[in-house]
């Protein structure tokens, strides 16, 4: 009796354990499945190429979604493949959902994504097709493709211009105040005295968001590289610090010492990247160390001001020393775990070409020279765009250090607000930065840390 | 002998409850543990011990941390004991208007934190914010809510204060209603003023729901997350950085074991701080 009475209960447990893992796997059944039907399999053989839907993730700030849509309507009369689009997060919310989607399986076919040390992150091997032997990989700039690669082979292609990082100008407050472009700090900072005493603000600060403050440190990478040639290299070997390398210690201290001389503007830690474009093309901030990607906002906003635009690299200590540090484009990578490689490549292939690229570069307003051989830059170029390109053809740049390293600390932009509002000292932000680095190197598990 | 209790169900019926509680709770705390001493990045892990745990304690904000984390969770809780209590009472009492002012007092912990966070850091701007505004109006400077380094922290506070306290009220005023009404009674018998009923019986007597708010505020304030990221991100610099925040931005990076390791460190703080402090105030409600 007693004893019926146990199993019975017992029974009656297992079946509901039964009905509630009924429930779990009917829901998860449907959830890995990802785009559904790969076309019609009628196939009867025919001429016309089989209409395939290909996906591509990308991030929706800026114009570069508008520009591959158009580039997409393009190559789906051509090859007859669709694309759908994924919409993803920028910033660091972005990374997060791209590293999960990976993890998953669950990533679109394309995903266009940032080079350099974000890529490295990826875990490229295995996650994207490798692309080094594709024939148009030679009409791309090898400055590009160092930037994706992975273990010897090249994974992306570019998805539009570069940007230099440097410190953008009102023209028509220079002109007016009689002022000239500096070419050492010094210089620099008597331009700011000038520009102060005439009442106005000398430097746009924009801190409360956040990531627009580490200008002043990145920017200044062309000029570390002018004085200490393998600085990447060694940074990267865990051999020389920002602390310990005078040449690269000088940007927290740049950044310390426009601070200390009063002339950013008042709120600066309230104000934010809007604000500070609004400032720049309004004239009543003369100077903003910003990336040149800040030119296609101010078009949108203020396209009557886009041409009293101008760009200057980070002034060095020394007049020989004046060249622009460049950010790639971001680059598009091919899902090696995807369902549709083929047509990813095809796709890809025609984004590349000369007809893909010009469709692009019709939406696309170009933030800095092209990396792909035979792309110009149009005539209707910005004008701050034009004054980067002596910089270019006399060998003038370098690509910032994120680009040559993947070696780049998390909190950057906390240590330079911290150093850039007076909370920290210079050589302090700077050490914090190096311990910052530190943790990112061990996490990446890369050799010498 | 006759069993004076009979079983009635099996303990086979709790099988599924503990299912669900081993799947979802028991088992990702385990395993949290376990990826806390991993190097992880979602797909693959390597087992490096206590590494995650040293870097997070030499991590440079992490004393401004521990310290805002305290400072914020006393600050928020001390003002929702005193403030709630008095408005509970108040609210509790004879007022014109009582419900009308009790729903202006519960309203804000019905908005989004995130909402209030933003609406918040724009009244907030040093100098196109209302309050700042305001204040010049009458011939106050106000002071950079949040950026100056010295009150960022206690403006946030303000906030999770304004917001919070309607729970704090509310659970003040069950507490207060459970007071037999006897006791007010023979105070006024006895020729007691308001102010005695107030000292002498509200306060000792809405002890049990004192004890609730303070748990649930401290408890709430050490895990303080939201609020922060909304209005200040941590900065400027890392001056209102709190353990949650400064975890969250360790998994922004992607070091999701480091981001465990900091949680679970999180879990053993809150806990330490916690039980002993909930052992304490159950004590002394026994005293009574």
């Amino acid at each position: 009796m007693k004893k019926t009475k146990r199993y019975t209960a017992f029974a009656a447990a297992l079946l509901l354990v039964l009905a509630m893992l009924a429930g779990c796997g009917g829901g998860t059944g449907n959830g890995g499945g990802g785009n559904g039907a790969s076309g019609t399999d009628g196939s009867a053989p025919s001429n016309a190429p089989k209409k395939e839907t290909i996906s591509i993730m990308v991030g929706s700030t800026g114009t570069l979604l508008d520009a591959m849509k158009a580039v997409a309507a393009e190559a789906e009369k051509k090859l007859n493949i669709s694309v759908e689009w994924d919409i993803k997060p920028d910033g660091a919310e972005g990374d997060n959902l791209v590293k999960t989607r990976l993890a998953t399986g669950d990533m679109a076919d394309i995903l266009a994504y940032n080079t350099g040390s974000l890529f490295q992150a990826l875990n490229p091997s295995q996650n994207f097709v490798d692309l080094t032997n594709e024939p148009y990989m030679a009409d791309i700039l090898d400055s590009f493709k160092q930037t994706v690669t992975s273990d010897g082979k090249v994974y992306g292609v570019p998805t539009g211009s570069t940007r230099a990082g440097g410190i953008m100008y009102n023209k028509k407050v220079y002109k007016e105040l009689g002022l000239t472009i500096p070419k050492t700090w010094a210089e620099f900072m008597a331009n700011n005295a000038k520009i102060k005493a005439a009442g106005k603000t000398a430097v746009i600060a924009t801190y409360k968001d956040t990531w627009t403050s580490q200008l002043f440190v990145l920017a200044d990478y062309y000029n570390i590289q002018a004085q200490d040639p393998d600085f990447a290299k060694n940074y990267t070997a865990n051999k020389a610090k920002y602390a310990t390398t005078p040449a690269a210690l000088r940007g927290f201290q740049k950044l310390e010492e426009v601070y200390k001389g009063g002339y950013m503007n008042k709120d600066f830690l309230a104000t934010t990247y809007d604000n500070g474009l609004k400032m720049l093309a309004e004239g009543t901030g003369v100077q903003y160390p910003m990336l040149t990607s800040a030119l296609d906002e101010i078009y949108q906003n203020f396209p009557d001001k886009i041409n009293d635009i101008g760009i200057f690299p980070e002034p060095s200590d020394s007049p020989d020393i004046n060249g622009l540090t460049v950010w790639m484009p971001n680059g598009l990578y091919i899902n090696k775990n995807g369902k549709k490689v083929d047509a990813a490549k095809k796709w890809v292939e025609y984004f590349v070409s000369p007809e893909g690229q010009a469709a692009l570069s019709g939406k696309l307003k170009a933030d800095g020279p092209f990396v792909i051989k035979n792309v110009k830059l149009p005539d209707d170029a910005y004008a701050a765009v034009k004054e980067m390109q002596p910089y270019f053809d006399q060998g003038k740049t370098a690509p910032a250090l994120e680009f040559v390293s993947p070696v780049k600390g998390p909190n950057l932009e906390n240590i330079t607000v911290a150093v850039g509002s007076g909370i920290t000292p210079a050589a302090k932000g700077a050490s914090d930065y190096d311990k910052d680095v530190e943790k990112q190197a061990q996490q990446l598990n890369l050799p010498g840390w | 002998m006759i069993r004076l209790t009979v079983k009635t169900y099996s303990y086979w019926f709790l099988l599924p409850a503990f299912l669900i509680y081993f799947v979802f709770y028991l088992l990702p705390t385990v395993l949290s543990l376990f990826f806390s001493m991993t190097r992880w990045t979602l797909t693959d892990w390597d087992f490096i011990g206590f590494d995650n745990y040293r870097t997070f304690f030499s991590e440079t904000s992490l004393n401004i941390g521990f310290r805002n984390t305290l400072i914020y969770a006393v600050v928020t809780c001390v003002f929702k004991v005193v403030l709630g209590l008095f408005l509970g009472a108040y609210l509790s009492s004879r007022v014109p208007f009582k419900n009308y002012l009790r729903s202006v007092v519960f309203f804000p912990t019905l908005l989004s934190t995130i909402a209030v966070g933003i609406a918040f850091s724009m009244m907030m701007h040093p100098s196109q914010g209302i309050i700042n505004t305001s204040l010049a109006a009458i011939g106050i400077t106000g002071p950079d809510w949040l950026g100056n380094t010295k009150i960022a922290l206690l403006s946030v506070a303000f906030v999770d204060v304004w917001k919070g306290v309607g729970i704090a009220t509310v659970i003040y005023i069950a507490g207060i209603s459970a007071i037999s009404p006897e006791y007010y009674e023979a105070l006024k018998i006895d020729g007691g003023s308001a102010r005695n009923a107030f000292w002498n019986i509200t306060v000792p007597l809405s002890r049990p729901a004192m004890n609730s708010v303070i748990i649930l505020s401290f408890i709430g304030g050490l895990r303080s997350f939201d609020l922060i990221w909304a209005m200040t991100k941590g900065g400027p610099g890392f001056t209102t950085d709190l353990i949650a925040s400064i975890i969250y931005k360790q998994y922004q990076a992607g070091f999701y074991g480091l981001a465990t390791a900091g949680n679970v460190i999180l879990f053993i703080g809150v806990s330490l701080l916690a039980f002993p402090l909930y052992k304490y105030l159950a004590r002394s409600e026994v005293h009574l």
